[in-house]
């Protein structure tokens, strides 16, 4: 593989960069894998590419129905956070933090990750007291986490509503200085190309009809490319988890419903940090090309469409306005939606299953894109060993039987539905 | 927008409404001895699949009466409206 670099850069210069080695191959599936990953998203990617840089598992093949990164991994406002309070939730993400610091170098690929700080606003005296106590435990964890007052607030974000005689006025907020964003796309591509690089065939437009299973053992997978006999299949397909799972006889505390993300027409710089409303569900940042990228709440019941419904998407846009009200002199540019694998306590599932040799990756609700290095990294863990990982053992499949649930918003089952 | 043929009120639109969910996922029976399986059927498990969807909405901005709607989960389209006692076979 070519390294990408300030020499290669120059040195392709010279023919006008038409002879850079392609990212990744196109190759046609073999008869028999050691592992089959099934999505090629943020997760299936990074799950191929730590199975073979960690465990030398490099006889792997991700399957994927249409083209890598066309899922949610290129559909996501880009938030990257470890502000969690439950332990598992964060000692995961935090895991996942340190993977996002060193994956441009790692991965040879720049994913322009911006460690730019969130800001999560309070709007209640009760809300503030929540926010510090899920600071103090994320400092626990070895999070940074910082408690803001009004003033503290409106020094770095000044466009917010700060005026007297609003609904929600700003209280002040929880800040996380070592959150921020990344270039989705590139993620999904800096992983594929290094996962290729090492012997994993990425094959698109490949879907997968049934499997194989014989004496509760995964003997292997039907694809519209042909069988492919394989031992280990992992699940990695976000919202299509539940028709997968139906094909396996599966059934999972997952729902699949639809998120809507918006950019606005691209402005000068205004807001240098990832900030989310209090009083409602709505977050915000903006892009390096100066687009406010928004996005809330889910359109509220089950969905495939991957396109959104109209009064969701006012209903967010009202409570952007209300924090910040210049954003309703802004033009819309563009809005798209993607499907979820909502769980039944807002925490996913990286687990084994019944099946010997299927593991299962799912139920990411509002937050796969953050957690795709420390997904990725802990699923090829428990795949390769068949046995989980200690930083995803509280997402196991196991909880919702036996009441363990990482419930972080402490609000019961569904709480994304409104 | 969804436009929802409320049995009781007639075609209204989606912001009347609010969602309920699978209408499909019976409550165990109560006074029985129940399995955690059972328990975990009912609370947690959902098919959710593309296609034909039987779900239960309230219309919550009108007559507040649950209903029941068929609906594609991939199209959105419509396919008929019931109330929540009638039968959905």
């Amino acid at each position: 593989m070519q390294k990408y670099s300030i020499f290669n850069l120059i040195k392709n210069a010279f023919s006008n960069h038409q002879k850079w080695d392609l990212a990744w191959k196109d190759p046609t599936p073999k008869k028999e894998y050691d592992v089959v990953i099934i999505g090629g998203g943020g997760h299936g990617l990074a799950t191929a590419y730590y199975l073979a840089k960690e465990h030398n598992i490099t006889n792997v093949a991700i399957i994927e129905k249409g083209w890598i990164g066309g899922g949610n991994v290129g559909r996501n406002t880009t938030i990257i956070r470890s502000n969690y309070m439950h332990d598992d939730n964060a000692l995961f993400s935090e895991f996942g933090m340190d993977l996002w610091r060193k994956m441009s170098q790692d991965l040879n690929y720049n994913v322009m990750f911006s460690p730019r700080g969130i800001i999560n606003l309070a709007h209640s005296d009760a809300q503030m007291n929540v926010y510090a106590r899920r600071g103090n435990s994320m400092r626990l964890n070895g999070i940074d986490a910082e408690l803001l007052n009004r003033e503290q607030v409106r020094e770095i974000i000044p466009m917010a509503d700060f005026s007297e005689n609003v609904r929600f006025p700003i209280f002040g907020g929880l800040m996380q200085p070592s959150a921020g964003t990344a270039r989705h796309d590139a993620v999904a591509w800096g992983y594929a190309r290094q996962a290729d690089s090492m012997g994993v065939d990425i094959i698109q437009n490949c879907e997968v009809i049934g499997f194989d299973i014989s004496g509760g053992k995964v003997e292997g997978v039907r694809t519209s490319r042909g069988d492919i006999k394989v031992k280990k299949i992992g699940l990695c397909v976000a919202g299509s988890t539940n028709i997968l799972a139906d094909k396996l006889n599966m059934t999972l505390p997952i729902e699949t419903h639809l998120l809507q993300a918006c950019v606005s027409e691209p402005v000068k710089p205004v807001l240098d940090k990832v900030v989310t409303f209090g009083a409602g569900h709505f977050y915000i940042s903006q892009s390096d090309k100066g687009e406010m990228v928004m996005g809330g709440d889910l359109d509220g019941y089950n969905s495939y469409a991957q396109r959104g419904n109209l009064p969701t998407l006012q209903h967010v846009l009202t409570e952007g306005i209300a924090m910040m009200p210049f954003l309703s002199k802004l033009k819309m540019l563009r809005t798209w939606g993607g499907i979820m694998d909502m769980s039944m306590d807002g925490s996913p599932i990286i687990d084994k299953t019944h099946i010997e040799g299927l593991y299962l990756n799912c139920g990411w609700c509002y937050g796969g894109f953050k957690a795709t290095p420390a997904s990725g990294w802990t699923f090829a863990h428990t795949i390769a060993q068949d046995r989980v990982h200690e930083l995803n053992a509280g997402y196991n499949l196991n909880r919702f039987n036996t009441g363990h649930l990482l419930d972080e918003k402490g609000l019961g089952t569904k709480t994304w539905i409104s | 927008m969804l436009h929802i043929k409320c049995p009781h009120c007639g075609m209204r639109s989606q912001n009347e409404f609010s969602y309920g969910g699978d209408a499909t996922v019976k409550r165990p029976e109560l006074g029985k001895e129940i399995s955690d399986q059972d328990w975990d059927n009912f609370v947690y498990n959902r098919k959710s699949l593309r296609g034909k969807h039987l779900e239960l909405w309230q219309h919550l901005s009108g007559c507040r009466q649950w209903i029941k709607v068929e609906r594609d989960t991939a199209t959105h389209e419509i396919f008929r409206t019931l109330k929540a006692n009638e039968d959905n076979s």
